[in-house]
């Protein structure tokens, strides 16, 4: 360590101000800080702090969010060796999702990360640490025939529109990564849903790759659900099966033993807000119960029970990792409740009761986004008129 | 009486505490100083010039906007020396003593606000709203005395206090003839101090429960337009003594602790005296830089070794100011010497978040944005959103920082948010800024 100590140390000159390098400044402040924890101490205030920072914080998210990652890997392979009717052990499977995911992955980061040096160094500001969730979230929640122009497209749009210009990490309003799949979703519909959109066919960097067999439909369960005729939902996906995750879906939502894990990680170490993430389920089962009882086949989603409309589709992976972003959520605890349960309501209310949309779970996000600072507005008021009322009474 | 039970803050369980209740004699300070930035809201102009004899207890400055309010000189004397800084900013008064006990008599039959102001006890008192010295006019509506310390490694105040407790009944009637309303007192079950003739409020619960604004906030909040009084318990002894013997007594125990102290102890000692007297031999001995701070960890003055004991503090932490050089990677780490009162480091699982810890200066981050929601909420066991407070104070949004409360706060209760912020914000600071523009504001 002491000899990477010494060349970082040899070449900070180069990008101080002055040096040939000094446009990269805030590129050599990030690595620094990356690897060094910075030797700073406290000038005013406390002067002890807790060990946990933003970095920290940070990467235990990305760490909740691998077991989604590692099984979206795995799944993808699974679905192109089912799709081409080959057989293939675990680890080809593996190998194939792995390679098919790497290229998004790379593009996500590479543009989110790169729009965000160029912002720091502009503001001569320590580049901040936000983006190294949304990188991972964006290749989980994109269609992985997505082509990589789109997602890049659409990455950059996010991350300049949703973020920068509001002031970067912490000031958004609305949730980074499903911007950018609301962009792709309203800019290039026709990549973004029907059956070809999940399951990847063709080869990833030369491996794997064939024709579909007859009989295979690459359509997520809640794509059936929407096209269901008649009285009984004539459904291949078990909510076992859903449950499991070895089903067409974007990247990271079709397994709830894995999203289940990711939420564990996060509510034990205490960085999600257990009262979205359980008031996002309660507000699902409550909705989804309703239409339930009132099922209906002009409206075929309807016809699924409660705890099928959890597992199905994005749901639940909405719940778990965007529904608790605290940035762009409720941030008192009574809102945190009311934002939470409202997700819940209108993701099942959308999914079930909007035929354009067979999944509602990124609208719904995105919608209580914008209504989260009136819930916190209203939550604050209360507290001020108890102050003026006590204030009143003296 | 009343039990009160708070849930919200956190015991620090830092190392180097003291383990024998025996109190040292301290060796001779040199010298003895003030350092008027102890005064929030005074403005020193000298009574006194370098080289006049002062008494203990005699004027060495009053208030610019007020003559009446005066701080005065913990011994008797020649003045030595005024330290100035930038644009003549006076940063300490030092007194050299003459070794003898010499003291200023008040007339105890006085007007007691009279006494008070006099005798240089009225600047130690503090008032809600601002957080600063009172007005020599205002009538409090309340007082509060806190009858304990719950910051991390603070001294036990009635073992500072000793003897001096005899005088809290004359305290507390002194005190009730300036104010309209109550004198309370707030203190851990285990005390006792029923017989003061104050109402008393007992308090269960972590760090900040010592804090004046808890106490307060938790038995009668302030209102706009209200001012309240808070003092410690050992300053309300000092005033009891005052009214009992016609004198002022600056003497005081001191505990000296923190993991930078070998045999961390308590000191006898008096006020302003050099920090070299309390701490000479005394600090662990390696290579590793020490930071000095006047007061603990959370609240007190970076200082040096020729510093001072400064006035509002009875307390000396020494910490290390940097345990690990260059940490390759520290926020990858799975140490459990990692500490954190989050669930984030492995800390919590391998011996817990409540073991003893060596904890350093560093910042363990940069400061960032407010991202995660709660986390100071956690910290402030009083009815305030304090991330709202504090955005609107950043803000500077005159409206919404009274709506949510500032009159109610004082740096000191945002600073375990502080340790624990997790976006590294220097929210004392931020207060204190809020607290002074709004006062220049109001007045």
């Amino acid at each position: 360590m002491k000899s990477l100590r010494k060349f970082m140390d040899k070449i900070k000159p180069h990008f101080q101000e002055g040096g040939k390098l000094s446009k990269l400044e805030s590129v050599y402040d990030g690595m620094e800080t990356f690897l060094f924890t910075p030797n700073t101490t406290s000038r005013s205030g406390v002067h002890i702090h807790d060990s946990n920072d933003m970095k920290r914080t940070m990467i235990t998210v990305v760490v909740a969010l691998l077991p989604c990652l590692l099984f979206a890997m795995y799944n993808i392979g699974f679905q192109h060796f089912k799709a081409i009717g080959a057989d293939a052990t675990f680890w080809q499977m593996f190998l194939f999702g792995l390679l098919a995911m790497l290229p998004v992955i790379v593009v996500s980061y590479a543009v989110g990360l790169g729009i965000e040096f160029i912002g720091a160094q502009i503001h001569h500001k320590e580049i901040q640490e936000g983006f190294l969730v949304t990188g991972i979230l964006i290749p989980l929640i994109v269609p992985i025939n997505t082509p990589l122009w789109m997602t890049a497209v659409a990455t950059a749009f996010a991350v300049i529109f949703a973020k920068e210009i509001f002031g970067g990490t912490g000031m958004n309003i609305f949730n980074v990564a499903l911007i950018t799949r609301a962009f792709l979703f309203f800019a290039y519909p026709s990549k973004m849903s029907g059956d070809a959109a999940f399951v990847k066919v063709d080869s990833a960097f030369g491996y794997g790759g064939g024709n579909v067999v007859d009989g295979f439909s690459g359509a997520t369960p809640l794509g059936e659900v929407a096209i269901n005729v008649g009285d009984k939902l004539n459904l291949d996906t078990t909510t076992v099966d859903a449950f499991i995750g070895l089903i067409p879906g974007s990247p990271g939502e079709t397994s709830m033993i894995a999203i289940l894990i990711g939420a564990a990680i996060l509510l034990i170490t205490g960085i999600a807000s257990w009262r979205v993430m359980a008031s996002v389920f309660i507000g699902g089962l409550a909705m989804g119960a309703l239409a339930h009882a009132f099922a209906t086949p002009t409206y075929p989603a309807s016809m699924l029970d409660p705890l099928a409309q959890l597992c199905f589709g994005g749901f639940a992976f909405a719940a778990v990792f965007m529904a608790t972003d605290p940035v762009t959520g409720a941030r008192t605890k009574i809102g945190q409740y009311i934002y939470g349960f409202l997700i819940g309501v209108f993701a099942i209310l959308i999914r079930v009761y909007n035929g354009g949309y067979p999944e509602g779970a990124m609208l719904a996000v995105l919608l209580m986004n914008a209504f989260a600072p009136l819930i916190d507005y209203c939550v604050v008021q209360a507290n001020i008129n108890r102050r003026l009322k006590r204030a009143k009474a003296q | 009486m009343a039990l009160i039970k708070l849930r919200k803050g956190f015991d620090l369980n830092l190392k180097g505490k003291i383990t024998q209740d025996e109190v040292l004699e301290s060796q001779q300070s040199e010298n003895y100083a003030i350092v008027p930035d102890d005064f929030t809201g005074i403005i020193p102009r000298m009574e006194k010039k370098e080289g006049d004899t002062v008494l203990a207890g005699e004027a060495l400055y009053h208030d610019k906007n007020d003559e009446h309010i005066k701080v005065t000189s913990p011994v008797s004397g020649t003045l030595k020396q005024v330290v100035r800084g930038n644009r003549r900013k006076i940063m300490a008064v030092v007194i050299e003593p003459n070794g003898n006990e010499a003291s200023k008599e008040f007339d105890t039959r006085d007007n007691p606000r009279t006494v008070l102001l006099e005798s240089g006890l009225w600047a130690m008192l503090r008032q809600r709203p601002y957080d600063i010295v009172p007005n020599a006019e205002t009538r409090p509506r309340d007082i509060f005395i806190t009858a304990f310390d719950s910051a991390p490694l603070a001294p036990s105040l009635s073992l500072v206090m000793g003897d001096n407790q005899q005088y809290l009944k004359k305290a507390v009637e002194v005190l009730s003839t300036i104010t309209d309303g109550k004198v309370y007192i707030g203190c851990r079950p285990e005390s006792s101090l029923d017989d003061t003739g104050a109402e008393v409020n007992t308090f269960v619960g972590p760090h900040p429960a010592g804090n004046a604004g808890v106490q307060v906030a938790n038995v009668k909040p302030v209102n706009k337009g209200e001012v309240v009084w808070t003092l410690d318990v050992v300053t309300a002894a000092r005033i009891g003594k005052l009214f009992e013997t016609g004198k002022v007594d600056y003497s005081t125990i001191v505990a000296v602790n923190g993991p930078g102290v070998a045999n961390p102890c308590y000191i006898k000692a008096t006020m302003g005296c050099s920090l070299k007297s309390l701490l000479d031999g005394k600090l662990v001995d390696n290579d590793k830089p020490k930071r000095i701070i006047g007061g603990n960890v959370l609240t007190g003055v970076q200082e040096t070794l020729d510093g001072y004991l400064h006035a509002p503090y009875r307390h000396v932490t020494v910490i290390n100011e940097i345990n690990k050089q260059d940490e390759f990677m520290g926020w990858a780490s799975l140490s459990p010497n990692k500490y954190s009162i989050y669930r984030v480091f492995t800390n919590w699982i391998i011996g817990g978040r409540h073991k003893e810890v060596d904890l350093d200066a560093k910042l363990n981050g940069g400061e960032r944005a407010i991202v995660l929601s709660g986390e100071y909420d956690k910290m402030l066991p009083m009815d305030i959103y304090a991330e709202f407070l504090i955005k609107a104070i950043i803000a500077f949004d005159i409206d919404k920082m009274e709506q949510l409360g500032i009159y109610e706060v004082a740096p000191e209760d945002f600073a375990l948010a502080e340790f624990a912020d997790t976006s590294k914000l220097e929210l004392q600071r931020i207060v204190r800024e809020g607290l002074d523009k709004m006062r220049a504001e109001m007045c």
